[in-house]
């Protein structure tokens, strides 16, 4: 293995910087605005648009299904998609520890590549910097990106009691691989993290029929329907059969004691859509890769709370997530 | 005050065994069992050590009793 | 997995609240105490309370580990943080209870503070074995399901001759509140379900006293026809006045429990006085390390004395625990006493009564 390294050199602008740009991140990235280097791009886009902003930090940064320089990617655009805008151009920020592989570097510049050109977006300027690797040993990425607008998918006010909720896929699985990948926990599984490309479920859908829809990240649905649900009168009822989930990821949040509802998702839109159009954003969204696993999970209603009916038939309060998961033994 | 699942034996040594548990596999031990317990058989699983061998048997015998149960009240 | 897929069966998990309608009374009332936080959370969980009649009353009582350690007992762990350069090895239940002076191992291990969660304790001796240089200790909470799993823990890092590996041993062990709510003449229970693993370890015989006290005695595994059908042997125990000890978790619990188990608590521990928040000091329901592993005693080698219990003015954890009141029925619930700022034990927890009231019920 080449053990090149990230060093401090790369970092100050001089010409291991320049060098590090041309060859690692000019050379992957396709589109021809990033290679003028100016300080500023020159984009041209009339029109709305949506403007989206997020740092990956995640450890491992190398995870089961993916690695932080998809997510980097994939994270921000799907921020555009789920907002109604087609992704166009993103800004890709790397902040390196000193003594960083440079092979893993590659890798990781790669696969973000590879994540822009799925999703169509181009990446048209950026920054690298190095930092002192007591502070994090492992890359810090930010992405920001611009899209133009198709609709809004913000607006809380078109929320009414009798929409439907879709989940666009399976809950919990970047969580539970991201757990699953810390060493010390020594557990094994095949859970793969579900990070990926959400806009391609709106290229498939349109927008015809969705009122509102978010990104289930961090917190997972819980966080998304509470969010929601301050700000509106009404809440939400779901029907915990109805939710897709795999069978391992089930049993692993149950041996952690997570419910995984509260659980992290790269892959799962929270989608909210007129009652009598419900089935066929659905029937679309299941002939994509990223939503063959969607389900109609629940419906606005007039209380102004989330509640999930189990599959016993009973009714519980879905809690909102607070902090970390933290596996428990009672 | 027992987060405990039934894991599947998968291999085992004298001291520890690797189970299944719907899926994810882990090393517990074996200093907590009253019996032996063989590859293909149920540990319950609590804090990374086998506390029980599962019983199939006796889970049939609940499960039946409570069908009974439960066609008393259809039939 | 069928063992669980059996028990999860959403059809028998209805047909068995049929029944328990079926058989209540309509002008008697049923209160049913569990004594498990696992309980807790898997009634709140499945919704449980909402599919019972109006007169089956479920209450939670003192079966919380992490809610009766003490607050003397937590702030012992920031005490000998403070003290010495010391790694603190902990299951993740305890990361958010906060010390008196309101930091929580969640905000020390922020602050830089060497704080690591253990899913097993014999991680933790591993641990402390892979990093012979540096001081650990493990805090030792829960009941009578995870206390020979700690004495393993001590008897293999004495088989390493580990001398960098300390335990505070803050294991509890059940018969002795179950006397205390026996003998609790304001006790308003009908029937208890019993914990399911703690009796994997136990057996049956320290629920006697139970029937011998005209309650209902049924042990109870975790999943909901588990669970509802417990709850049914209750029912039938109560209308028949016929009381007994009834294990209806033949799975995975044996009559005699596990003698192994026991034998590890006997090698390692000694029965203590401890103190339980909310109640307070019960003898001998606490798990003290014996003369032959007291090197391995954090408090005794660090010099640390977990100071004794004082109830927090305002606070009616203890009147929660014992099943006298709700949770909310506390003026404090929700109201200066919240999951992320709890005022007294019962909040401290995920699995405790109010946490699990405040998460779970709209």
């Amino acid at each position: 293995m080449n053990m090149k390294k990230i060093t401090m050199a790369h970092g100050s602008g001089g010409k291991a910087t320049n060098d590090l740009i041309k060859n690692l991140i000019v050379e992957n990235f396709s589109g021809s605005i990033l290679g003028n280097l100016g300080d500023s791009a020159y984009i041209n886009l009339c029109g709305d648009l949506a403007f989206s902003s997020d740092s990956f930090v995640v450890q491992p940064e190398f995870f089961p299904g993916g690695d932080i320089g998809e997510l980097s990617v994939y994270g921000t655009c799907n921020d555009l998609a789920v907002s109604g805008a087609v992704p166009m151009y993103l800004s890709f920020s790397l902040i390196l520890p000193n003594g960083y592989i440079m092979d893993d570097l590659e890798k990781i510049v790669k696969s973000a590549a590879k994540a822009a050109d799925e999703v169509g977006i181009e990446v048209v300027c950026g920054d690298t910097k190095v930092i002192n690797s007591h502070s994090s040993n492992t890359p810090i990425i930010n992405t920001a990106g611009i899209g133009v607008m198709g609709a809004s998918l913000n607006d809380y006010s078109k929320i009414k009691p009798g929409d439907k909720v879709i989940l666009t896929s399976d809950i919990a699985r970047h969580g539970m691989a991201i757990f699953s990948a810390r060493k010390e926990l020594e557990l094994e599984n095949s859970i793969q993290s579900d990070c990926g490309n959400l806009y391609s479920i709106f290229e498939k859908t349109g927008y015809d029929g969705i009122k509102f829809s978010r990104d289930a990240t961090r917190g997972g649905v819980a966080a998304v329907l509470h969010e929601i649900s301050d700000k509106i009168s009404a809440g939400f009822y779901l029907y915990e059969n109805m939710i897709p989930i795999q069978e391992d990821v089930v049993y692993l949040c149950e041996f952690l004691g997570f419910d995984p509802l509260v659980v992290a998702n790269e892959g799962v839109a929270v989608i909210i859509s007129e009652a009598k159009k419900a089935q066929k954003i659905l029937n679309k969204i299941r002939q994509t890769k990223m939503g063959r696993n969607a389900s109609i999970v629940g419906e606005v209603y007039e209380t102004n709370n989330v509640v999930m009916e189990t599959k016993i038939g009973g009714v519980r309060t879905v809690e909102m997530p607070s902090g970390d998961l933290l596996p428990r033994i009672c | 005050m027992c987060l405990g699942l039934p894991g599947r034996v998968m291999e085992k040594n004298d001291f520890s065994a690797v189970v299944d548990i719907g899926g994810t596999k882990r090393e517990v031990s074996l200093m907590m069992m009253p019996e032996e317990v063989d590859v293909g058989e149920y540990v319950m699983v609590h804090v990374g050590f086998a506390i029980s061998k599962m019983d199939p048997e006796e889970a049939r015998k609940t499960l039946e009793t409570l069908m009974d149960i439960a066609d008393e009240i259809d039939g | 997995m069928k063992l669980t897929v059996d028990f999860k069966n959403p059809e028998l998990a209805k047909s068995l609240i049929d029944k328990i309608s079926a058989e209540v009374f309509d002008e008697k009332s049923y209160n049913i105490m569990e004594i498990c936080g696992t309980h807790t959370v898997s009634i709140f969980r499945y919704g449980i309370r909402s599919v019972l009649p109006e007169n089956v009353n479920l209450l939670s009582g003192p079966g919380c580990p992490v809610c009766v350690t003490s607050q003397g007992e937590i702030d012992a762990i920031f005490e000998i943080l403070a003290k010495t350069d010391i790694c603190v090895l902990t299951f993740g239940d305890l990361m958010r209870v906060p010390g008196s002076r309101g930091e929580s191992l969640e905000d020390m291990q922020s602050e830089g503070y060497d704080i690591r969660v253990v899913l097993s304790p014999l991680d933790a001796v591993d641990i402390a074995e892979k990093e012979p240089d540096r001081n650990f200790v493990l805090v030792g909470i829960g009941f009578e399901t995870t206390a020979p799993a700690i004495a393993a823990s001590v008897v293999s890092a004495e088989e390493r001759s580990l001398r960098n590996f300390y335990l505070l041993a803050y294991n509890k062990t059940m018969p002795e509140v179950i006397k205390f709510l026996l003998n609790d003449s304001k006790l308003n229970v009908d029937g208890f379900l019993c914990p399911g693993h703690v009796s994997v370890v136990t057996g049956e015989e320290i629920y006697f006293s139970l029937p011998e006290n005209n309650k209902a005695a049924v042990i109870a595994g975790f999943e909901p026809v588990d669970i509802l059908s417990s709850i049914l042997y209750i029912i039938y125990q109560i209308n028949r006045n016929e009381f007994k000890v009834y294990n209806n978790y033949s799975r995975a619990v044996r009559r005699e429990g596990n003698i192994k188990a026991k034998k590890l608590l006997e090698e390692v521990f000694v029965k203590c006085t401890a103190s339980w928040r909310g109640i307070g000091q019960l003898k001998n329901s606490g798990l003290c390390l014996n003369k032959k592993y007291e090197h391995f005693d954090a408090l005794k080698v660090f010099d640390v004395d977990p100071r004794p219990a004082i109830a927090k003015e305002g606070c009616r954890c203890g009147e929660v625990l014992k099943g006298y009141i709700l949770p909310k029925e506390c003026s404090m619930f929700g109201n200066g006493c919240t999951p992320e700022k709890p005022f007294g034990p019962c909040m401290v927890s995920t699995e405790g009564a109010c946490a699990a009231y405040f998460k779970y019920s709209s």
